[in-house]
């Protein structure tokens, strides 16, 4: 990749807000980052920090007319924000491709499997035959790992177990060989040795084709073991980005420290599953003024109810970037309880 | 498949069994108030001419005899009406045509329009054309058929002459004085369902919307038209076949008594009207049978047909 080629996604500055009888739902606000070709974004954060909401913009899909967006998200030089529906549509399954996190429901009950792989692939490439698009499906459906595929083409989903049924997901969203595929957990709903199944297959495409991949998770572990880089989101904002392996030794934000302690304390003893973070994600009908993990975060000081800009503060390492107020040495200092990272349950003795 | 029609059957003739025994009941036991015998001869009968009666009749039997009598003068097409003496099958026979013909026309009338409407109003929720098709269904559903079906014959027939005044032309006599004839009794009896069935199809195409597989749809690169009509429709019409399947079962048993009397149809519906008004059981029992067969059957035909729609649905 020369220098100058810019990202295969670009979004700047995006927010998305929901108009509810309560009031608005500021559900993504201000989210920045990138995507290459080849690469593997992981965005993490608890439920509810808008992860969906940010991935599903991306295909112009969040549900109900009430939706607001701002900023902008370019993929492979078009404006996604605003783009006309002919135009999202193109994109859609095409340029874009997405598999959701339940595929006990995503899937048509009515329509065989090989159908509906075929329809998507009929959707973009309008003069490919019937025999033809069929074809493909089973190539695919046996790229992912599904037996027998030139049989259970012609299965219904409900034939199918969910761990199958991800995989026709999975064929469905490489049909059209996308650019970028977006992946909102999707091995969330099955059970552990599935997830590592659909994870592999995930890893397979990263490496056998240069597409793009985002990966929406609340798995720490699932990061680790796929991401090339880490978006950790929390009630609607980026708060850390960087590499893996800087998330994981040289994390900066206090939230990200609550996630990683909370995975290296279940490590370091499976019987005693402690909740990530005490509390609780604030509403995001009213947040609090300033960081938004304020009300959380035992390391808060009078200037945290200013919003704290998404930055870069770590020396040569510009593509770092938190949102939060304690100076770098400061950060070192806090981030260590009983010799791992962590995040204090209450306040520091010393302040 | 095969497996599926023949257990099917034979819940069917188990189904017959039971409506016709609970007819029996209904009509021979606890409809004439006292003996048959005696409503027949009339009010100047002596007893030894009720006697008689009762005995040609059977009246006298046990009654499990006089079901099984009655059923095996049904079935065999020997039943004759006690009032007035007609062969009760033949007499069905010839309203037969007219029922089916309404039924039919009706049927595709009702099923189709409500689709339009329903999608019509379920893509335009909440906008102009929706609020319309609201009102006008809950004018639709409110609407008795012999009061619709008056205004149409006093205005489109009787002062505008645009329709005949009522009555029933044979299709084989005459297509265009059938479809004539028709055209009136066929709206008014579609009136009646339309309203309801678009309303079901617009909430049931509404919770689509929310569906994952909707959402897949989308996600596909599909159009909005392929995603209502292939994905969100194709799922809200399952409930609406079977709904369809039993109201079109109950019209050709006779059921669209109003309609066929308010336009003189003659179909079967006027003869369970006619029937009624001379408590006519014999000829009531055959056309509740009658229904009855029909539910059975077209419920059985629906059911394929939704299986077919629905693949969840074992066949097996
Ligand atoms: N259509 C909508 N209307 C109102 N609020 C919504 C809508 N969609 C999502 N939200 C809200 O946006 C927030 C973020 O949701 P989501 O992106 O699904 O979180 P995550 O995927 O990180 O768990 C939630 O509080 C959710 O209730
Ligand atoms: S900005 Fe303040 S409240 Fe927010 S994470 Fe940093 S220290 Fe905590
Ligand atoms: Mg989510």
């Amino acid at each position: 990749m020369s220098a100058t080629e810019p990202p295969l996604l670009e979004i700047s500055d995006l927010r998305v807000a929901f108009a509810t009888e309560d009031g608005t739902v500021q559900a993504v606000d201000g989210v920045s980052f990138t995507v290459s070709r080849g690469e593997v974004v992981a965005i993490v954060g608890e439920s509810g920090s808008g992860k969906s909401v940010t991935a599903m913009t991306l295909m112009g899909l969040p549900r109900g007319s009430n939706a607001t967006f701002q900023g902008t998200a370019t993929f492979d030089g078009t404006e996604l924000v605003g783009a006309s529906d002919e135009q999202l549509r193109r994109i859609r399954g095409a340029g874009i491709a997405m598999v959701f996190q339940d595929p006990m429901s995503s899937l048509d009950p009515v329509y065989r499997i090989g159908d509906q792989i075929v329809e998507q692939i009929r959707a973009h490439e309008r003069k490919i035959s019937k025999a033809q698009a069929l074809d493909r499906a089973v190539t695919l459906m046996e790229r992912v790992g599904i037996p027998r595929a030139a049989e259970r083409l012609r299965s219904y989903p409900h034939e199918f177990s969910g761990g199958m049924r991800q995989r026709v997901m999975i064929a469905m969203a490489l049909s059209c060989s996308p650019k970028l595929l977006i992946a909102d957990e999707p091995t969330t709903a099955l059970d552990v040795t599935i997830q590592a199944q659909i994870l592999e297959e995930l890893r397979k495409l990263r490496d056998e084709t240069d597409a793009g991949v985002i990966l929406v998770t609340h798995d720490l572990g699932v990061v680790a073991d796929i991401a090339d880089r880490v978006i950790v989101m929390y009630a609607g904002r980026v708060v850390e980005q960087g590499v893996l392996d800087d998330i994981f030794y040289d994390p900066q934000h206090p939230y990200t420290w609550g996630l990683l302690g909370s995975i290296t304390r279940i490590d370091s003893d499976r019987s005693q599953r402690l909740p990530a973070i005490p509390g609780m994600p604030p509403s995001l009908l009213s947040p609090p003024k300033g960081c938004h993990f304020r009300p959380r975060c035992p390391h808060a000081f009078e200037k945290c109810v200013e919003v704290p800009p998404l930055e870069g503060h770590v020396a040569n390492r510009p593509e770092s970037l938190d949102r939060c107020w304690l100076t770098e040495d400061r950060k070192r200092a806090l981030r260590q309880v009983d010799g791992q990272v962590g995040l204090r349950s209450t306040e520091p003795v010393i302040s | 498949m095969l497996r599926f029609v023949v257990r099917r059957m034979l819940v069917m003739v188990a189904l017959l069994i039971v409506i016709s025994m609970f007819t029996f009941a209904m009509f021979v036991l606890l409809l004439p108030n006292g003996n048959p015998a005696a409503l027949l001869a009339g009010r100047l009968a002596t007893p030894a001419e009720i006697h008689l009666i009762s005995v040609r009749y059977g009246f006298d039997k046990p009654i499990y005899i006089q079901y099984i009598d009655t059923m095996k003068n049904i079935f065999t097409g020997q039943a004759y009406s006690y009032q007035s003496s007609f062969n009760v099958l033949d007499e069905i026979r010839a309203g037969m045509p007219a029922t089916l013909s309404l039924a039919i026309g009706a049927g595709l009338i009702w099923l189709l329009v409500s689709i339009l409407f329903g999608t019509i109003a379920a893509v335009r929720a909440g906008k102009y054309a929706d609020r319309v098709l609201t009102v006008l269904s809950m004018i639709g559903v409110s609407m008795p058929p012999f009061f619709f079906g008056a205004i149409l014959i006093y205005y489109v027939a009787y002062k505008a002459n645009i329709i005949p005044i009522g009555g029933y032309v044979p299709f084989s006599q005459s297509v265009g004085g059938w479809f004539g004839h028709l055209v009136a009794p066929w709206i008014t009896l579609s009136i009646l369902f339309i309203g309801f069935y678009s309303r079901v199809l617009r909430s049931s195409i509404l919770d689509s919307i929310n569906e994952d597989y909707v959402r897949t749809a989308r996600a596909k690169g599909l159009s909005e038209r392929q995603v209502l009509i292939r994905h969100s429709l194709r799922n809200s019409l399952i409930p609406i076949i079977s709904l369809w399947g039993l109201d079109f079962a109950q019209v050709i048993g006779g059921g669209a008594i109003l309609t066929e009397t308010v336009y003189n149809l003659h179909g079967v519906g006027e003869l369970a009207r006619d029937s009624i008004g001379r408590l006519d059981t014999i000829t009531l029992m055959e056309i509740v049978i009658l229904t009855g067969i029909a539910v059975v059957v077209i419920g059985a035909i629906v059911d394929v047909l939704v299986a077919y729609l629905d693949p969840r649905i074992r066949l097996a």
